[in-house]
């Protein structure tokens, strides 16, 4: 591997937990100033490969090789190149804001000025600079994953990861993460992240593998996969209760692309949405509710494993 | 300002990895940490270190003591019992300062706070992490045991200037507990299990190891049990440092198997930390 713009190579990389295989095999690269995701729902083997990036869990197998690094041999020279977000929340929550970014910046051995000089300006960043002096216990959750995040950023790393990094906050303060990690990623911050929201992976990622019980189950950016394995639009129909398995049995005649019988809804794949509501009309159904709307990560996800992300 | 852009770096790939720093220094990073930490609790903390030997000496060593001196002091070597017993609560509250400091704080990190995960992300290693926080228990210890001597000196319960000999032996009696128990506290899922090494362990130790009376005067059977104790070997060696009494090779005795005791729990704890941290 001589390409320098890759930044992280994996080759058949396995995780294993005695007989349980978290993630089996995989293979990625990582380019520079590219925002990579891995899309899945919990229990893909997302965080066990963030993990084993992050140079805190030895692969089973496999090869896997971090800027230029063997993660077991170089774990300590990888890791003052790379910023972490976790999943969950490891601030020393009985310290202020500042000394969080204190601690953080002296462990990857930098002089006390650097530190107070990249902590007003990260601060200011994650629009906390109003908060430095107070305890962190009391933050909320957003601003808690905002302060996570200016403390990944202390040592100005090659690499942010970001495990689930919307998990758990509110639409609101989604939104102000999603916008902070869109500007990073504006100045050519290399950004991984893991997420099981489809909005967020087709909001951030160029590029994204899709991951299922621990193997890639498709990779491209998001428009290449809605493309590969979706239509350009879905029309989902909500019918009463009683008439939903009629329906199903009816809307078999529309041919369409591909359909989706759910335990409320029943989803068509087709080129265009509108014309397929008339066409349902036409068989003389009439849904309680009817939806016309592209198609999403969702819709790729369910087409691979027949299940959604979010169950 | 925002965050720079660090697309404008050199190839990593054929650049040389930054060379990582010592183990010693990365071991000073946690201990920093510690410390930071400890700028918040430090009042509360001197405090107690400086009322427990106060009560215990003032109520065992004084007034106790009386009681013990009217019936002779044969059997303590012909010392008064307040001489007798200070340099044996030295040791035994270094014990007690090594275990407070190795469990509860552990797990805390591990589990609760979750700081320790923190670390690992950064260029610290686990066994940094277990080395820096030894490194800040030793400070605790050396904080708590000069009290101690302080309070000592001011009852008038020193003897010998040997005695300033007893701070770094109490330190490492300390040590001796630190490093084995958080060796084993890193392995532990929940603070329970802490209870147990209190019960069974710190307070038999704590009244039997010779701390209030020699273990002469336990029952035969008991007597190699004592001998056998970690914290009698600190008592031993504090008592006759503090009465200027101790001999190069019984102090050589005690210190081997204080440190030998310290250097296994280094030794164990280095890789323990490594499983529960790096899964």
């Amino acid at each position: 591997m001589t390409d320098p713009d890759v930044l992280i190579h994996a080759r058949g990389l396995t995780k294993r937990f005695g007989e349980f295989t978290a993630v089996d095999g995989i293979d990625f690269d990582l380019r520079r100033g590219e925002a990579f995701g891995f899309l899945g729902p919990n229990g893909a083997g997302k965080s066990s490969t963030m993990r084993m990036i992050g140079c805190v869990s030895p692969p089973s197998g496999g090869e896997l090789t971090i800027l230029g690094l063997d993660p077991v041999a170089d774990g300590p020279a990888i890791r003052a190149r790379l910023g972490v977000v976790p999943q969950e929340d490891t601030l020393d929550v009985e310290l202020t804001v500042r000394e969080n970014l204190l601690i953080y910046g002296r462990y990857f051995g930098l002089p006390r000025d650097v530190i107070s000089e990249r902590t007003d300006r990260l601060l200011e960043f994650v629009q906390l600079s109003d908060r430095g002096a107070e305890q962190v216990e009391p933050l909320s959750g957003g601003l808690k994953r905002r302060l996570t995040i200016a403390r990944s950023l202390i040592s100005e790393p090659e690499i942010l990861l970001l495990d689930e990094p919307t998990t758990g906050l509110d639409p609101q303060a989604r939104h102000v993460v999603w916008d902070r990690l869109f500007r990073l990623k504006q100045r050519g911050v290399t950004l991984v992240l893991t997420t099981h929201y489809m909005d967020e992976a087709e909001q951030l990622c160029d590029r994204l593998v899709v991951m299922d019980r621990g193997k890639i189950a498709a990779a491209g950016s998001p428009r290449e996969l809605i493309e590969q394995y979706s239509t350009a639009e879905v029309l989902e129909l909500r019918f009463d209760p009683r008439e939903h398995d009629q329906a199903a049995e009816k809307l078999a005649d529309l041919r369409a692309q591909r359909m989706e019988v759910l335990a409320d809804r029943i989803l068509l794949y087709i080129p265009n949405g509108d014309t397929a509501l008339a066409a349902v009309r036409g068989l003389g159904l009439e849904p309680l509710t009817s939806l016309v709307r592209r198609s999403t990560l969702e819709d790729v996800f369910l087409r691979l494993t027949g299940r959604r992300l979010e169950d | 300002m925002a965050p720079q852009a660090p697309a404008a770096r050199e190839a990593p790939a054929g650049s040389a990895p930054a060379s990582p720093a010592s183990s010693w220094s990365f071991a000073v990073r946690e201990f920093r940490y510690w410390t930071t930490n400890y700028r918040r609790t430090w009042r509360g903390s001197i405090y107690s270190s400086v009322l427990n030997p106060v009560l215990y000496l003032g109520s065992i060593g004084v007034v106790l003591g009386k009681l013990v001196d009217k019936h002779g002091s044969a059997e303590l070597g012909h010392i008064g019992y307040l001489a007798f017993l200070a340099p044996g609560l030295l040791a035994a509250a270094a014990m007690e300062t090594g275990i407070g400091e190795s469990t509860y704080p552990v797990l805390g990190s591990v589990k609760w706070r979750r700081t320790y995960y923190a670390a690992v992300s950064t260029p610290l290693r686990p066994a940094d992490l277990f080395h820096g926080h030894l490194l800040f228990t030793a400070l605790r210890l050396v904080m708590n045991c000069t009290v101690f001597l302080a309070v000592m000196a001011a009852f008038g319960a020193v003897t010998s200037p040997w005695v300033l000999a007893a701070l770094p032996v109490a330190v490492l009696t300390g040590l001796a507990f630190a490093a084995p128990i958080e060796a084993w506290a890193i392995t532990v899922m929940k603070d329970t299990s802490f209870a147990m090494i209190f019960r069974f362990g710190m307070i038999p130790l704590f009244l039997f190891s010779g701390t209030f009376f020699p273990v002469s005067a336990l029952p035969g059977w008991a007597q190699p049990i004592a001998y056998a104790t970690p914290l009698w070997h600190g008592v031993a060696l504090c008592r006759s440092l503090s009465l200027g009494t101790a001999t190069i090779g019984g102090t050589l005795i005690h210190v081997g198997y204080l440190a030998a005791l310290a250097a296994a729990g280094i030794i164990v704890g280095d890789r323990t930390y490594r499983r529960r941290l790096y899964v």
